[in-house]
């Protein structure tokens, strides 16, 4: 059987869970391969929520917050991208293939941009193959 | 894990007694509700548990439907995700705390923004109620696009004689506040407790003092492009832009008047008996408090003149729609004499519709009002000049109250439909009829075949589209914008008035191309939520913000540094940082980046989270 990825997928409140509801509503198919997690916002995700994910099982993390300048509150998504740069660089000293963490921005009426997201990042590590955990 | 029940719907009320009856008879404590997105049913389920007596937040949603079997082709896999998702929820319900909301007094003024008909129907609306509503309008008078129609579909009616006593009202309302020629520059705050800074633009002359004469005008030297005339028409440096105008106040344009230009004039200053001229006078910053806000700031006009084949601003007599409009009107430019550049009669006029709309180059939506307002154009030519006219159609959209029948009424006056789109308008001519005049080439499709028709005048129907300051405006005011750019509404179908932003609200053109009938229907939506609102008196904020613990806390301050609303600050005594919670809206990027862990994002604590992610990737 050939490899299926899993993908956490963290969503702010506002914009990105709202477009992946709207692709919901639309009813635009996209890989099931992803598991969403809602947060208030993007700048609330900490590194090491990311890290937690990859170790429970996770092959690969998206964060998704609102596009830069329309955050909720204001710039949380600017942090989030400040956290990810730090996180980018944590993980290849680790040995994880920085490919495998992409954050991503998807407005409330983009759930069309949502689902090409999810399935590009699916088809990116499906391609990767699975993390390899220490037993 | 008590007890785990299927239910058809969940959300209904047999549904919500199901859950209720389990949490007083069994003594539940924690509830899980595997349904639609908690976007939806989230605050439904919360009642439901708060009527039981259970802390409505220890409940927990799993969407299974909108990111789950809706999107999901394959079923064994969208059962393996529905797990995953209600195991998630399972896991994160267990660290769920009680929580208590907070309430906050409203204020019940109310901003609105934009004057026209969408802002002057909320307007009044809301102020007649006995609420105070302060009415901001970029432009030197309200009446927006409404005020440059001429008639209005199906009915014919005069569309300045149906707006102007709404505007005269608004302009003397004694609890609304008027503020013309201003600007919104900042906003803060949250619902309930808005503050906005407003810049009242210097307009040079002192509206106390002048009475309106409008002699200043008269003697102004400086002639200006109009842009209430569409630019068909002249004003003065100092002017209103149309006579009826509210506040009936002139302002000064610096960048046409004479004296700002040369630094000698005055002549408005001579002439003025009211001495309200003023070329001292600088912008106005206003601080204004209210608890919600309309935003009711229209459309812009889409121009055509990068559709180069529809010879717009290339050849003479190609016009847009809203030129025609100032055309058409009897206190327009040409007194309301439809003629050509020449000064003649028009014996053809072509009218073309879904001029950048329904146009993958340019906008896909349809623009709503353009196949209603052709049909008035057919007949006031007819009515006027007498001439031929000639519709090109895509489809024609008739689907108003009234409308239907109107299109079947103009159909019998003999015009002429021709569907399909226009290919070019040329003034190169093939024989002696097309001479000197301009050629509509066109594939009529239900002909099936190209036919060139010649004509004097081609209207252009140009799309409604957004505001060109539409992001910048969306910004200021945090909310979203759909694709096409105009301000995306709470929900398509059940909330077309609210926004994302709690107390900001939409209405008219800002949302959606849309006609007289649905703007003012929009506008007075909106201000009865808000009316619902005012009549609350409170409003209550969600219990989900920061804490943050005395003990871990080392007060360095990173914190401080990233609240975008300032909601964290330093007690001096104790040396720790404290949550100001009317501040706080809970975001939690001070949770993220506290070094010690000493914040605590009520319902989306680390735990919780963490609890989640475990779950989920079982």
């Amino acid at each position: 059987m050939s490899f299926e990825p899993v993908i956490a997928v963290f969503m702010c409140n506002w914009c990105s869970y709202r477009g992946a509801d709207l692709a919901g509503t639309s009813r635009m198919k996209y890989a099931p391969n992803v598991r969403p997690i809602r947060v208030k916002c993007s700048g609330r995700v900490e590194p090491t929520f990311i890290v937690q994910a990859l170790q429970a099982g996770a092959d690969g993390v998206l964060v998704l917050g609102c596009h830069p300048g329309d955050c909720h509150y204001t710039d949380g998504n600017y942090k989030a991208m400040r956290r990810m740069a730090l996180l980018t660089r944590m993980l290849e000293q680790l040995g994880i293939e920085k490919e495998r963490v992409s954050l991503d921005w998807v407005s409330a009426s983009e759930g069309s941009r949502f689902v090409s997201i999810v399935n590009d990042m699916t088809a990116r590590i499906r391609k990767l193959g699975p993390l390899a955990k220490e037993s | 894990m008590i007890v785990a029940r299927d239910y058809v719907f969940m959300c209904s009320e047999p549904g919500q007694e199901i859950i209720g009856k389990d949490i007083r008879d069994l003594g539940l404590n924690r509830v899980v509700v595997a349904a639609c997105s908690p976007i939806m049913h989230e605050s439904t389920f919360r009642s439901t548990c708060q009527k039981a007596g259970l802390n409505p937040y220890l409940i927990e949603i799993a969407n299974i439907r909108e990111q789950c079997s809706w999107v999901t082709e394959n079923k064994q896999m969208a059962t393996e995700k529905a797990k995953a998702l209600l195991n998630a929820a399972v896991k994160r319900v267990y660290y769920h705390q009680p929580l208590e909301t907070r309430k906050i007094p409203f204020n019940p003024n109310t901003l609105i923004v934009g004057g026209g008909i969408a802002g002057i129907r909320a307007a009044l609306e809301i102020a007649d109620s006995g609420h105070k509503v302060y009415l901001v309008e970029r432009s030197p008078s309200i009446g927006g696009h409404m005020m440059q129609l001429d008639k209005t579909f199906p009915t014919l009616d005069c569309s300045a004689c149906i707006l102007t006593p709404r505007m005269t009202e608004a302009g003397s309302h004694p609890h609304i506040e008027l503020m013309s020629y201003s600007e919104v520059e900042e906003v803060s705050g949250y619902i309930g407790n808005f503050k906005i800074r407003i810049r009242k633009k210097a307009r040079y002359v002192n509206g106390d003092r002048c009475n309106g004469c409008g002699l200043c005008q008269e003697k102004c030297p400086s002639k200006v492009d109009s842009d209430f005339e569409a630019g068909m028409g002249k004003r003065k440096a100092i002017y209103t832009p149309f006579p009826q105008a509210v506040p009936n106040i002139p302002v000064i344009d610096a960048d046409h008047c004479t004296y700002f230009l040369k630094g000698s004039c005055r002549l408005c200053e001579e002439v003025c008996e009211a001495n309200a001229i003023d070329f001292g006078q600088e912008d106005e910053i206003i601080e204004v408090e209210a608890g919600s806000i309309i935003l009711a700031t229209g459309y812009g006009v889409f121009d055509p003149a990068p559709i180069r084949q529809y010879g717009y601003k290339r050849l003479d007599n190609v016009i847009t729609s809203l030129e025609f409009e100032r055309l058409v009107n009897s206190a327009g430019p040409t007194g309301g004499n439809i003629v050509l550049k020449d000064g003649s009669a028009p014996r053809s006029v072509a009218v073309i519709h879904c001029v950048g709309s329904r146009d993958r180059n340019y906008h896909d939506y349809c623009s709503r009002v353009c196949c209603m307002y052709a049909l008035k154009y057919a007949h006031l030519i007819k009515e006027k000049t007498g001439a031929e006219v000639y519709q090109y159609y895509i489809d024609m959209r008739c689907f108003g109250k009234g409308c239907e029948e109107f299109y079947e009424r103009i159909a019998g006056e003999g015009v002429s439909f021709i569907r399909g789109k226009v290919s070019e308008v040329t003034d190169r001519s093939l024989n002696d009829e097309e001479k000197g005049r301009l050629v509509v080439v066109a594939e009529d499709t239900l002909l099936g075949s190209v036919i060139r028709v010649p004509v004097d005048m081609v209207i252009l129907c140009v799309a409604m589209e957004p505001q060109q300051d539409a992001e910048a405006v969306a910004r200021l005011f945090k909310i979203s914008r759909s694709a096409d750019g105009f301000f995306l509404e709470r929900h398509p179908k059940l909330d077309p008035v609210a926004t994302n932003s709690e107390g900001i609200f939409i209405a008219g053109c800002c949302q959606s191309p849309k006609d007289i009938p649905d703007t003012v229907a929009q506008s007075s939506a909106a201000a009865a939520r808000i009316l619902s609102l005012i009549s609350k008196g409170a409003v209550e904020i969600e219990a989900d913000i920061a804490s943050i613990d005395d003990k871990l806390c080392s007060g360095c301050g990173v914190c401080g540094s990233l609240c975008p609303y300032s909601a964290t600050s330093l007690d001096e005594e104790k040396k720790v940082y404290k949550v100001n919670e009317a501040l706080c809206k809970g975001c939690g990027t001070c949770v993220a980046a506290c070094p010690v862990s000493a914040i605590t994002g009520r319902h989306f604590t680390t735990e919780q989270i963490m609890a989640e992610i475990e779950g989920l990737l079982i």
